[in-house]
């Protein structure tokens, strides 16, 4: 703000959301062939809350073993039950779980904001409603497949063994497993290390909805858990979203072999604010593409592109934006940015952000009392940013934006395209035509127009480039799991 | 506080005027130097997303005011309404009435704050003066052939003096829709400023002007950004949204868009302007949800009856029940508010 405030001065008393609703055990085992069980190797980890670092549950670490059970079990799934059904039976098993989703959705979003750290305004109105949108979406696809592809015999594949990171964990699910059960497949699903609750929640629900066993099986466990999950031999498709180091390891440990593959990877997505744009709702824009989940978005806007003309006043709006931005207790129904997922993500945000610092880059964040427990990063921007810089090349995955400028259009496509990646870039414009030639020379796997971080289940989403291949969501989410005559 | 632009006076235009997105005061002044250059500076002005408005309205209407900031809001609300009957229907009577629920709108209550101002026809200016008496409450009238504003100009001014000389504080202006939405933009303008010098008084202490969009007519968010900036710079004293005979009246992505200008406006020119969203609200919920856009748009210092106003006829009895619901721990029910 430019002047002194001589106002009422309007504090939002806490408003936090009550955790009676959920019922966190103080161990979890795995859950195979609809049953939990407890772990061969009886190793576990423990999992917490990473506003408080409180330990919130041990959780079973899969081992190897543990892989080739739950394997064993969704194959036995897939030629007894699940790959006969008919389509409009799986679906009503889908659509089942999405309307327990729903009911236990107050229950599915405290828990995970616990687990992940996420502001519960977040989890309560974007992941768990879209978690459950993906179940209805592709509950309506299950007896729909022949329209789904160009052929009138799709088959699924068998047995999918997926793997998902700790930014979305429920949402991350929906997205593997609900196409995958639509197609006829059945699933080993291992979430992140850092937030298994929600996964383990779901396993709960899919016992509640009387889904057959061996349907979804849930392993908990870090690395080399999702290494086994990915090698184990009678896999047939191998889903991924994480980093592009990992996608990588995964795309080689597939090499050669049958298993079909998909891979949601990293993004480093140019936001382009050009001179005519709406700039209040750019400036949202830009608040809702970084900041957006502590940033721990893949698709996140993390690199501004600003038109030369209008810069500085664009900078200073979200300056004042980012004033208002409340950081601290992702239980409060008021926070918008919540806290960092992990110790090691933390560190990382930082050293970048260090490097960014070193590299010449100007920092700037908001006055912001950051709490003493639990891992904080402010929301913060760097400007003065080129090409160049590691800031502007290396996917952050914090609440770090680098600002650049650019002159003409050309130029600000050129920008944006200079990156290994490819998974998202937004667009700020009045002009109708400009969004439609920016649109189609960004080399992204979504670009939004004059808005960011939508998502909808109907919307095909995944990247170009070092950002992965495969769709996820609309029709083309299923043809990562279907089969067909003719198919490459 | 002056209008920071002269007013009147058609001038050759000379000299570029494209509004950047925080103009500075010569090219404010330049902009309204003939019909052509204040149509090119409101359509300089930078555009309104309509689904991004939309969305970042409904956000801060999910914020959680609990507690002691609840009291707050509901207290800060109380003295935010310009308690209105706009009725062809109204009485000495029932004039009267407002003006004591105005001053004590809670009888069982004497630390319930009073309202900001009545709010009535220029007939009713008089009877309204009299019973609010030193109280502190202002008498707010609506002029210039409300709520439609057709009328010719000396007709709007007359009324307006009518207003004045009754003694009201404040003065509710409609604009020329139908001007403003054929693009005779100068016109509008003229005719605020006119009616701005209509307010004035010998000793000084003028009648502040409140300038009415009817945004339900104007109908898009663009349309808002330029009369809000098309109004401030006339000289008004404040925005307001609607007359509250027309749907819909005030709605928050609106307000925003209001709220947003007068920020702006401000940066360019250092002058504070109010805003008042008038009509359709009804309940503290939705009153308070107002309070928090004010607060995370425009700013803290615009959280005050001097800044910010509600025109409202009903609202003001929820306010009050949620009040009594805060210090007593239990719902009332309407009959233990007063009627009118």
């Amino acid at each position: 703000m430019t002047s002194t405030p001589t106002g009422t001065v309007f504090e939002y008393a806490p408003a936090p959301e009550s955790t009676a609703i959920v019922d966190i055990r103080s161990s979890y085992g795995l859950f195979v062939d609809g049953e939990f069980v407890d772990p061969t190797g009886g190793r576990s980890f423990k999992t917490v809350n990473p506003a408080t670092e409180e330990v919130l549950a041990e959780v079973a670490e899969a081992g190897e073993d543990d892989v080739d059970l739950a394997v064993r079990a969704a194959r036995r799934a897939y030629t007894r039950t699940w790959g006969r059904m008919s389509g409009r039976e799986r679906g009503k098993y889908l659509f089942r779980i999405a309307r327990l989703l729903q009911e236990r959705s107050r229950e599915l979003a405290v828990l995970e904001s616990i687990d992940n750290g996420k502001p519960i305004r977040e989890s309560r109105d974007f992941d768990v409603p879209q978690a459950a949108a993906h179940f209805f979406y592709y509950a309506g696809w299950a007896d729909k497949l022949r329209y789904a592809v160009p052929a009138a015999d799709p088959r699924p594949l068998g047995v999918a063994g997926q793997v998902i990171p700790w930014n979305f964990p429920l949402l991350m699910l929906a997205w593997k497993v609900a196409p995958a059960l639509a197609a006829g497949n059945t699933v080993v699903l291992k979430p992140a290390e850092t937030t298994p609750l929600s996964a383990l929640l779901f396993a709960e629900i899919c016992q509640q909805a009387d889904l057959p066993p061996g349907v979804v099986n849930i392993l908990t466990g870090a690395g080399e858990t999702g290494r086994a999950v990915v090698a184990h031999p009678d896999v047939d498709k191998v889903a991924f979203t994480g980093s592009t180091e990992v996608g990588k390891q995964i795309a080689r440990a597939v090499a050669g072999t049958r298993k079909k593959v998909t891979l949601e990877l990293g993004g480093k997505a140019a936001n382009i604010v050009f001179d005519d744009a709406p700039v209040d709702q750019a400036v949202e824009g830009i608040v809702n593409g970084i900041f957006f989940n502590q940033g721990h978005v893949c698709c996140a806007g993390s690199r501004l592109l600003v038109q030369e003309s209008v810069a500085d006043e664009v900078l200073e709006r979200l300056k004042r934006r980012m004033g208002t931005l409340r950081l601290g207790d992702p239980l409060d129904k008021n926070t918008d940015v919540g806290a960092i997922n992990s110790a090691e993500q933390l560190t990382r945000i930082k050293e970048l952000s260090d490097v960014g610092e070193q590299e010449g880059a100007g920092r700037w964040s908001p006055p912001c009392d950051l709490p003493t427990n639990g891992f904080w990063f402010p929301p913060t921007i760097f400007t003065g940013v080129s090409q160049a810089h590691r800031i502007a090349r290396e996917e952050i995955f914090g609440p770090v934006l680098s600002v650049l400028t650019f002159r003409t259009p050309a130029e600000a496509v050129e920008k944006a395209n200079n990156t290994p990646y490819g998974l998202s870039a937004g667009v700020w414009t009045d002009k109708g035509s400009r969004i439609l030639w920016a649109a189609d020379k960004l080399r992204a796997g979504v670009v939004w127009a004059n808005t960011f971080n939508k998502f909808d289940p109907t919307s095909p989403f995944g990247g170009y480039k070092e950002s992965g291949y495969g769709r996820e969501g609309g029709r083309h989410g299923l043809e990562g799991y279907l089969t067909w005559e003719g198919k490459a | 506080m002056r209008p920071i632009v002269p007013g009147g006076g058609l001038r050759t235009y000379a000299g570029s005027v494209t509004a950047t997105l925080t103009p500075d005061p010569t090219e404010l002044s330049e902009a309204t130097s003939s019909d052509s250059a204040l149509r090119r500076f409101l359509h300089g002005l930078p555009g309104v997303d309509q689904v991004g408005a939309e969305a970042r309205a409904a956000m801060l209407g999910t914020r959680s005011i609990k507690t002691t900031s609840k009291e707050l809001a509901l207290e800060l609300a109380i003295r935010m309404v310009d308690l209105t009957t706009l009725e062809g229907q109204d009485t000495p009577g029932k004039v009267r009435a407002l003006c004591s629920k105005a001053m004590r709108p809670d009888p069982t209550d004497p630390s319930c704050p009073p309202t900001a101002a009545v709010c009535v026809y220029p007939d009713m200016v008089g009877v309204a003066k009299e019973a609010l008496g030193g109280s502190g409450v202002h008498v707010a009238s609506v002029a210039t052939a409300f709520p439609s504003g057709r009328a010719a100009l000396d007709i709007k001014l007359a009324d307006t003096r009518d207003a004045v000389e009754a003694g009201a504080d404040e003065i509710d202006m409609v604009i020329d829709r139908g001007a403003f939405l054929a693009g005779r933009y100068l016109q509008v303008y003229e005719e605020i400023v006119a009616v701005r010098e209509a307010c004035a008084r010998e000793d000084g202490h003028g009648a502040h002007l409140k300038v009415i969009f009817e945004t339900g007519e104007l109908q898009t968010f663009d349309n808002i950004r330029r009369i809000s900036w098309l109004a401030m710079m006339a000289g008004a004293h404040f925005i307001k949204t609607s007359t509250g005979k027309v749907q819909p009246a005030a709605t928050m992505p609106g307000t925003l868009v209001m709220l947003e200008a007068v920020r702006d406006f401000r940066e360019a020119t250092g002058r504070m302007v109010g805003v008042k969203p008038a009509g359709g609200i009804r309940s503290a919920k939705e009153a308070i949800k107002y309070l928090v856009m004010v607060n995370e748009v425009a700013g803290t210092d615009w959280l005050d009856p001097d800044w910010f106003r509600f025109g409202a006829s009903t609202l003001l009895n929820d306010l009050l029940m949620q009040r009594m619901k805060m210090r007593t721990g239990r719902y009332s029910g309407p009959d233990y508010v007063t009627m009118d």
